[in-house]
């Protein structure tokens, strides 16, 4: 007994930790039900399901969604581009400034999102660009294309040359042997990449803060606004119901990967 | 400025005429093998600028110009009405290090107790993940994963109920003395937990847990198994397999791991605000407010260099010392 509480304490200690991660969730959850005295929902009054039944009732929160949404995939799409070219080059190619771009995917991503954000500001104001849609646009796809490239790239070089060689071989053109072989290759990266390019822009705080204008308010931006004026229990709906869509989503998807594993 | 864009050089030749698989242009020109070869080789030698260009044009254009420009305003003078002109003054940076030097400071010491708290935090669950879950392998890096889709503001604020002064956990807490001991060490105050720094460390670690947790699984994954049994069948004990075998094989994970916990944590102004007072300022919160309140953009310029110029040495250091150059 004694022995197997110490072969399985690394297991308690890992479980408590997954506890402290997925706590907050559950709270968001909860209080999602919560019908609050006053303008925080910090504390439990009452059992309501009004902010489920009316998830848009407060004034800007669902416009703020939406324009979350716009800059997200917006944001994606370039990065996911301008990121896998890049990716492609460094993985496939070997050239000269090699060191130097390197540094230059690295950099973004070693310096706190608050350095960026505030030079990124900086030429804005020095070019005289009004900050909204725009500037938050450049700003996210700006931080987003290095963390695409580290995608892309890893998967890109653990792929199998002798693949596109046999595709040559057996007479497909260039073109072909691009989009047949080597695009669905490196798909499962590039679909890395573009997530993670937008789960980085839809949440992002900081860099939109500084770069955002007054008519221009993403989710996160409200959510900090609400943090000063009261939060009403709209915001946990929006959190858990994202939450519930996207596990349902990877579910499917296993289901999915594992019947065309099955069939093949 | 880097212009990696080269196209004819004569000592690039030989370098670009070998990319390591002959790329997706082998069309076959028909007037004369050498002209075709050299015309394919031409081709190829351009093809990785080509792919380069547009990502790097916009990299350099929209993140190591801002840097520069955030260089000039830092030595700049002016008000945002009159604009702002180069005068090379250097005060802001001497302001910076004066009123500032305790944000800096306290910036520094709770990242860096974030980051152990996510490491010690985190190996246990890693640990498990790796080589403990079995079939539970995929639904607990899905949950591990899958606080993200909450948007972070939502799930922070969450913690605020959770360590709330009449809450379950601070109640615990004080019936077991704890926050007596914490309020000794200057982490808490009275019985509350709230607006202290442990809640801002609280906040700091919770936020940047999967960044820890994700590079350490990986560098665990990789692990073959049979190392450990080598090591149990030499008649090591758990810990001294853990000790010379485990650990020292997933360092590259540890390096990752502490690199991404503490670098956003260093500069994050958003717990700091959240969770706590005005005593527990953070430099990102000065910068914030220099910049978004205050309008004094030579000053925010030069703290945000400064903080820049800080992260990037202790960064450098930590990785030659770490000796695992090869992160990206």
């Amino acid at each position: 007994m004694l022995k197997w509480l110490r072969h399985n304490l690394v297991v308690f200690a890992g479980l408590g930790t997954l506890v402290y991660m997925l706590a907050p969730n559950v709270v968001v959850f909860v209080f999602s039900f919560n019908d609050p005295v006053g303008r925080y929902n910090y504390e439990w009054a009452e059992f309501s399901d009004k902010a489920w039944t009316d998830p848009c009732g407060v004034a800007g929160m669902c416009d703020s969604l939406t324009l979350s949404f716009k800059i997200a995939i917006l944001a994606t799409l370039c990065a996911t581009v301008l990121g896998t070219l890049i990716a492609f080059a460094l993985a496939r190619y070997r050239f000269r400034a090699r060191g130097l771009v390197n540094s230059l995917i690295f950099l973004p991503m070693a310096m706190p999102e608050i350095v960026m954000a505030a030079s990124i500001a900086m030429l804005f104001l020095s070019m005289g660009m009004d900050a909204g849609f725009t500037t938050i646009l450049i700003a996210h796809i700006t931080f987003c294309v290095s963390f695409v490239v580290t995608a892309v790239k890893s998967r890109v070089i653990g792929m199998d040359p002798a693949l596109e060689e046999a595709a040559r071989d057996l007479y497909a053109s260039p073109i072909q042997v691009f989009l047949r072989v080597t695009l669905p290759l490196a798909a499962p990266g590039i679909a890395a990449g573009a997530m993670l390019a937008f789960a980085l822009s839809f949440d992002d705080f900081i860099i939109t803060n500084f770069n955002a204008g007054p008519d221009t308010v993403t989710f996160p931006m409200y959510v900090w606004g609400a943090a000063q004026r009261g939060t009403p229990p709209q915001i946990n709906v929006i959190g858990s119901a994202m939450l519930v869509i996207a596990v349902l989503v990877v579910v499917a998807g296993q289901i999915v990967g594992r019947r065309n594993r099955a069939k093949a | 400025m880097t212009t990696p864009a080269k196209t004819s050089d004569a000592a690039d030749a030989a370098e670009a005429a070998g990319p390591k698989h002959a790329g997706a242009d082998g069309r076959p020109e028909p007037s004369g093998p050498a002209r075709a070869l050299r015309a394919i080789t031409g081709e190829l030698r351009r093809m990785p600028y080509l792919l380069l260009l547009p990502g790097i044009a916009w990299l350099i254009f929209f993140f190591l110009v801002p840097l520069y420009f955030q260089a000039k305003m830092s030595v700049s003078s002016g008000t945002l009405d009159k604009g702002f002109d180069l005068t090379w003054t250097w005060s802001t940076f001497s302001a910076a290090f004066e009123d500032y030097d305790e944000h800096f400071l306290r910036s520094l010491y709770y990242a860096g107790a974030a980051t152990i708290l996510c490491l010690v935090l985190a190996y246990p669950l890693a640990y498990t993940i790796a080589f403990r879950a079995g079939r539970w392998r995929s639904l607990l890096l899905v949950l591990v994963v899958a606080p993200f889709f909450t948007s972070f503001l939502v799930r922070t604020l969450a913690w605020k109920t959770i360590l709330s002064d009449n809450g379950t956990v601070v109640g615990f807490l004080n019936t077991l003395h704890i926050t007596d001991v914490t309020a000794t060490l200057g982490l808490t105050e009275g019985d509350r937990v709230l607006a202290t720094p442990l809640a801002v460390v609280t906040g700091l670690t919770y936020n940047f847990l999967p960044f820890m947790i994700l590079p350490l699984y990986a560098s665990l994954e990789r692990i073959d198994p049979r190392l450990h049994e080598a090591a149990r069948d030499l008649y090591a004990s758990p810990a001294s397999t853990f000790r010379r075998v485990t650990l020292p094989l997933s360092m590259p994970g540890v390096v990752a791991g502490t690199l991404l916990t503490f670098i956003p944590a260093s500069g994050d102004y958003i717990n700091a605000q959240l969770l706590g007072t005005t005593r527990e300022t953070m430099i990102g919160n000065v910068i914030q407010s220099e910049y978004l309140r205050v309008r004094d953009y030579p000053t925010a310029a030069a703290m945000s260099f400064v903080l820049m110029a800080v992260i990037l040495v202790i960064v450098t250091v930590y990785i030659r010392r770490a000796g695992t150059e090869d992160l990206v």
